[in-house]
């Protein structure tokens, strides 16, 4: 790998390397998992995303350790301390509107990520587990966003806090006392702040690392799919070096780093822009500090959440409403067993795939649109339909997919 | 691991043991861990309960006072409004109030212990949101033939002046009636029901 030692100094460093070397396996884990590590030669747009989530983890981190040197967790100092960072702590403003812009970036690269998957059948044998970390991140991410959600302690914090932690109210005899267990009050409270921020500087941020370990752990153990869902390590040259991959780095690092400075423009853009994004990122009822004895006219979480909160909205039933807003995510844990298809990629399904997944995709859009919307008897009837569409999705999926028209699967990677 | 001369019953016996006794051991030192999420000695102190005087409600008018972090409504209610209430049962999911949570006292069509005085937990049985009061009887954008009531703008609930709720709506059951008794005529005890009245 390394040309000759052209000068004494660039022999030291040879040294210096093996002697750590011997002691912790710098090299050999670079070599496993960059240099040594082929991954298909035909990664797409969708292959994007993966790395930009890691990226915009990192920026979340960054910024929240500085926030949380400004911030007061009490519901008597919150609001304050938030506008506090926004006008008095020099670029104050900028950290916080990185993380709250983060924030709603971090799910949208989650939900194209997570749409890849349907597009190439990503999550298909062997990949299950690797698919199955990726949901268990997803909840982590939704638990990690509604709690800083709650931090500024705005009136939508306040309320949004009050809906989203009486749903397990709705969970017969034990849903009253668990939550109470959980605000630690009789009411949203001082307490529940407190202990949401725990949560969220803290416990969740560690699971979400460990469990962003386990599914890079997972990811190299089968390397990742790839747009034509073909298994490249099934042609291999005399050396075992699949004939379709090339070395992650520097090929893929520097195909990630272009998409990196790409995504930063756009980042950059609404960060300086359109930091609020019209009350959608951060919506205008939670410039009014949290009010206890006034509900704001219209109470919606934020975008990410909507489409679940427009299944939630659409059953007349409060239980049965809040058991189907639950089945619309943990559905997710069953898609690789649900999807029985012999092809992985949409490329080789038929027809009939590709309908049902533009219509699942149009599906949780226009939830998303119907969750943030007033309610009227018409939009209350159309999300009832688009509900209905999203679990037929992954009900036809499991009797269709073994049945379903399939083309004849290269050998080869295609492009 | 070596497995020459290993009394092998013994050895599952001991990891078994070990296994169970140590997971024990995290079970009970999770309790008190578990615990401390429950509301604190602070808290249970602040919701004790809470003394309202009437004499300055007008008939018609509502006075909103908190009780335990709940926004508790006091409506002081017209001739005309109870007389009207019993001209919706039909829409109403739980009429008779069987299914709701009320104190005994309150088992009744104006589900109050003076008809006069509605004393009602604002909280939306839904989710907990604040509904609007509209006493105002006629057409809304929401409900043609409104008698006056509450609703609720989260989700479109819609209760009656005696905070019943209307059938198809996401609330699933009344408005609930919080425990409370009188002082005298013109003195609310909010949080303790008469005495013998559960």
């Amino acid at each position: 790998m390394m040309a000759k030692p052209a000068s004494a100094l660039a022999k030291r460093a040879d040294e210096l390397m093996n002697w750590i070397d011997k002691r912790l396996p710098v090299t050999a884990f670079w070599n496993a998992t960059m240099t040594g590590y082929y991954a298909p030669k035909n990664f797409n747009f969708w292959y994007y995303m993966g790395s930009l989530a890691l990226l915009v983890l990192v920026m979340q981190i960054l910024t929240g350790i500085f926030l949380t040197m400004h911030y007061k967790p009490s519901a008597a100092e919150a609001f304050a301390s938030v506008e506090y960072i926004m006008r008095d702590v020099d670029w104050g403003w900028l950290i916080r509107y990185m993380h709250s812009t983060g924030a709603s970036f971090f799910f949208i690269l989650i939900y194209l990520h997570m749409f890849r998957s349907l597009l190439y059948g990503s999550h298909q044998k062997p990949r299950e587990l690797l698919w199955v970390f990726g949901v268990l991140l997803y909840l982590a991410l939704m638990a990690e966003a509604f709690m800083g959600y709650v931090l500024p302690w705005g009136q939508m914090s306040y309320w949004g806090a009050q809906v989203i932690i009486n749903l397990f109210g709705a969970i017969p005899s034990i849903g009253e006392p668990l939550t109470e267990w959980i605000r630690g009050d009789y009411f949203i409270s001082d307490a529940t702040l407190n202990r949401f921020f725990a949560l969220h500087v803290i416990a969740i941020p560690l699971a979400i690392m460990g469990l962003v370990l386990m599914h890079l752990v997972a990811l190299r153990e089968n390397g990742s799919n790839n747009p034509d869902g073909i298994e490249i390590k099934a042609n291999k040259d005399e050396n075992g070096i699949p004939l379709d991959g090339i070395p992650f780095h520097p090929y893929y690092t520097v195909k990630d780093i272009f998409g990196v400075a790409v995504f930063l423009l756009i980042f950059a853009f609404v960060l300086f822009f359109w930091p609020e994004a019209g009350g959608l990122f951060l919506e205008h009822d939670n410039f009014i500090p949290a009010n206890p004895m006034a509900t704001p006219e219209h109470i919606k979480p934020v975008w990410y959440f909507t489409p679940y909160y427009a299944i939630l909205k659409a059953v007349p039933d409060k239980l049965m409403g809040v058991m189907l807003m639950g089945a619309s995510v943990m559905v997710l844990f069953f898609l690789p067993w649900l999807d029985r298809s012999p092809v992985k990629s949409i490329r080789y399904r038929g027809m009939w795939y590709k309908v049902m997944v533009i219509v699942f995709a149009i599906a949780f859009v226009r939830l998303g649109m119907l969750g943030m919307a007033t309610g009227t008897p018409a939009e209350t009837i159309e999300m009832r339909v688009w509900t209905f569409v999203y679990f037929s999705f992954f009900i036809l999926l499991f009797f269709l997919s073994p049945k379903g028209k399939t083309k004849p699967v290269p050998d080869r990677l295609t492009h | 691991m070596p497995t020459d001369g290993v009394n092998k019953g013994r050895r599952r016996f001991l990891v078994a043991t070990t296994s169970v006794v140590g997971m024990a051991g995290v079970g009970f030192a999770a309790v008190p861990f578990i615990q401390s999420w429950n509301p604190s000695a602070k808290a249970q102190a602040v919701g004790a309960p809470v003394q309202v005087s009437l004499g300055k409600l007008e008939p018609g008018q509502l006075l909103k006072v908190q009780w335990r972090g709940q926004t508790i409504g006091i409506l002081r209610r017209t001739q005309d409004t109870i007389g009207a209430l019993q001209s919706i049962d039909e829409q109403l999911r739980d009429p008779e109030s069987v299914e709701s949570e009320q104190p005994s006292f309150a088992l009744n069509e104006g589900r109050a212990y003076k008809e006069e005085f509605l004393v009602v937990n604002m909280h939306c049985t839904h989710l907990g949101c604040v509904p609007q009061v509209i006493p105002q009887v006629g057409p809304q954008p929401f409900e043609e033939n409104w008698k006056g009531g509450f609703f609720c703008p989260c989700h479109k609930s819609k209760f009656d002046m005696a905070g019943r709720v209307y059938k198809g709506v996401p609330a699933p059951t009344n408005l609930k009636i919080p425990p409370y008794s009188f002082i005298d005529d013109q003195t609310l005890l909010i949080g303790v029901n008469p005495e013998g009245v559960s």
